[in-house]
C-alpha cells in the first residue's frame, strides 16, 4: 500500500513558484486539486517522502524536474475515444472542411498523439489527408517524441478497434499499424503532414490559422480563469465558422466566448465560431 | 444499494451528494436516467467546473474521477485508474476531505476492490464522518472490509440505516 501524503495548500503554492522561476512553466492556474493530486502522484512514484524533499530536489536537479514534468502533466488518451464524437466529426465537420484547398487542423494538448492519429485516418477516409495540415502540440517534449514515432502498447488495440468501428469505421483497422511483440507502430504515412510541436497553452500565443481546433480533456485540469484565457486564444486562432472540439464533460455554457460561438452538435461538443 | 440510498431521500436535504460507482469505462450508459427514475431526486451527471449545490445529487461521469476543488466545483480529471477504476472513490474522498473537512461524509458501500479506503482514511483524518456498510450486510464485503482495515473508528451502517445515520451528523 502506498504511503499516504500529506500537502498542505500553501506548499503547492511553494512548488508552483519554484517551477514557476526556475523552469518557466507556470502551473499557477491550473486546477488545485487535480494539480495536488498529480504532486503526490509523482512524490509516491519518485519515494519522496516530504514537500521540503520535492523542493530540494526541484531546486537543484534539472533532471528531476524533466522527470517531474513528464509525470506531473496528465498523459493518458486513447484513439476514437468517445466514438460520437469521432462519428459527428466523420458526418459533419469533415465534409466542411474538404472546401478548403488546404486545411489547417490544431490538436492542442495531443499527448502522446492518439488522437491525432485517429483524426489522420478519419482524413485518409475522406480523401483529404494529402491536403491537410495537422499541428500537434503538448507542453511535454517527452509526449511529442513518442507521439511522433507513432507507437502504441498492443494490449490497447482491441479496445481501439471496437471504438473505431463504433465511430462508424469501415475499413480493416488493422492495415492502419503493424504490430510487434508488445506494440504497434501506426503507419508512418499517416503521420507525413502532421507536425509535432511543443506548445504551452498557458504563455505561448497564436501561431496560426485553423479551420478545426481539437482541445479535449484538457481545459479539465484548468481552472475558469485560464480556461477562459485558452477559449478566447483559440477564437483568435480560427478562420471564421472555424470549428472547435471540447471534451464531452466541458462546457462553453458560462464561458465569456460563450456568444461567440454556435453549438453545431451539443452531445459531442462540437462549436463553430461564428463569423 | 444506491437505489435504496436515494430512494429514503426526502424531498430536500441540506447537503450535497457524490455518487462514485464503478461503471463500465466506456460505451453508452443509461445510470443517469436509471436513477433519474427516483422521485423527486434528479441525478445530475456534471461538467468540468460545475458548482456543488445542496439538495443535489451529483454522478461521477463515466470515465472521469471526480474531484471537488476548494471553490466548491467540481474538476474531472482524466488521469490513469486507480484500482482499475475511473471514476474511483479514493481522489473523491481525499479532495472532499480536503474542502469540506468536519462537514464531510464519506460512505463506502459494498464492492469488489479495495478503492475508497484511503480516500476514506483521509477523509476522516481531516475531520469528516466516515460510514462503512456493514460487511456482514454487504453483497461484496471486500471494499467495506478494506475500509474497516484503515478506518476502524468508522461508522458501520446497515443499508436501512443509512439516511438516517446521514441526517444525525
Amino acid at each position: 500500500m502506498n504511503e499516504w501524503i500529506d500537502i498542505l495548500p500553501e506548499q503547492i503554492d511553494d512548488i508552483i513558484q519554484i517551477i514557476r522561476e526556475q523552469y518557466g512553466y507556470d502551473f499557477g492556474d491550473y486546477s488545485r486539486a487535480s494539480f495536488t493530486r498529480r504532486v503526490k502522484h509523482c512524490m509516491q512514484a519518485a519515494s519522496v517522502k516530504t514537500v521540503s524533499d520535492l523542493q530540494h530536489h526541484l531546486l537543484n536537479e534539472p533532471s528531476f524536474f524533466n522527470w517531474f514534468l513528464q509525470t506531473l502533466t496528465v498523459n493518458v488518451t486513447e484513439m476514437f475515444r468517445d466514438p460520437i464524437f469521432y462519428k459527428a466529426l466523420r458526418e459533419t465537420v469533415i465534409p466542411r472542411l474538404a472546401s478548403y484547398p488546404i486545411i489547417k487542423i490544431w490538436h492542442a494538448g495531443c499527448a502522446t498523439g492518439e488522437e491525432v492519429f485517429s483524426m489522420a485516418i478519419l482524413l485518409k477516409e475522406a480523401g483529404l489527408l494529402d491536403r491537410t495540415r495537422i499541428y500537434a502540440t503538448d507542453l511535454n517534449p517527452a509526449n511529442l517524441e513518442k507521439a511522433r514515432r507513432g507507437i502504441m502498447p498492443l494490449n490497447a488495440l482491441k479496445e481501439y478497434t471496437a471504438n473505431y468501428l463504433r465511430s462508424g469505421g469501415t475499413e480493416d483497422f488493422s492495415s492502419y499499424y503493424e504490430a510487434k511483440r508488445d506494440h504497434v507502430i501506426l503507419d508512418s504515412s499517416l503521420l507525413k503532414n502532421v507536425l509535432f510541436s511543443q506548445h504551452n497553452l498557458v504563455t505561448d500565443q497564436v501561431f496560426n490559422e485553423f479551420q478545426l481546433i481539437c482541445c479535449r480533456n484538457v481545459l479539465i485540469y484548468f481552472n475558469k480563469t485560464l480556461q477562459n484565457r485558452v477559449l478566447h486564444l483559440f477564437y483568435d486562432s480560427l478562420v471564421p465558422l472555424g470549428y472547435m472540439a471540447l471534451g464531452m464533460k466541458e462546457s462553453l455554457l458560462f464561458m465569456d466566448v460563450r456568444p461567440k460561438f454556435d453549438t453545431i452538435k451539443d452531445e459531442a461538443k462540437i462549436f463553430r465560431r461564428k463569423s | 444499494m444506491v437505489l435504496k440510498l436515494l430512494e429514503q431521500l426526502p424531498e430536500t436535504f441540506p447537503f450535497a451528494l457524490i455518487l462514485v460507482l464503478h461503471r463500465q469505462k466506456s460505451g453508452p450508459s443509461e445510470m443517469d436516467k436509471v436513477l433519474i427514475l427516483n422521485k423527486h431526486t434528479k441525478v445530475i451527471e456534471p461538467n468540468d467546473k460545475d458548482l456543488i449545490l445542496p439538495n443535489q445529487v451529483y454522478l461521477a461521469p463515466q470515465n472521469y474521477h471526480l474531484l471537488v476543488e476548494d471553490n466548491r466545483s467540481v474538476s474531472l480529471d482524466y488521469s490513469e485508474t486507480i484500482h482499475y477504476s475511473r471514476p474511483s472513490l479514493d481522489p473523491t474522498f481525499e479532495s472532499a476531505g480536503d474542502v469540506y473537512a468536519h462537514r464531510a461524509a464519506g460512505i463506502l458501500l459494498s464492492g469488489s476492490n479495495h478503492d475508497g479506503a484511503e480516500g476514506l482514511a483521509h477523509l476522516a483524518k481531516m475531520g469528516g464522518q466516515a460510514f462503512i456498510q456493514n460487511p456482514a450486510f454487504s453483497s461484496f464485503p471486500a471494499m467495506p472490509l478494506a475500509g474497516l482495515q484503515l478506518v476502524p473508528n468508522a461508522t458501520l451502517v446497515k443499508p436501512s440505516e443509512l439516511i438516517n445515520s446521514l441526517f444525525s451528523i
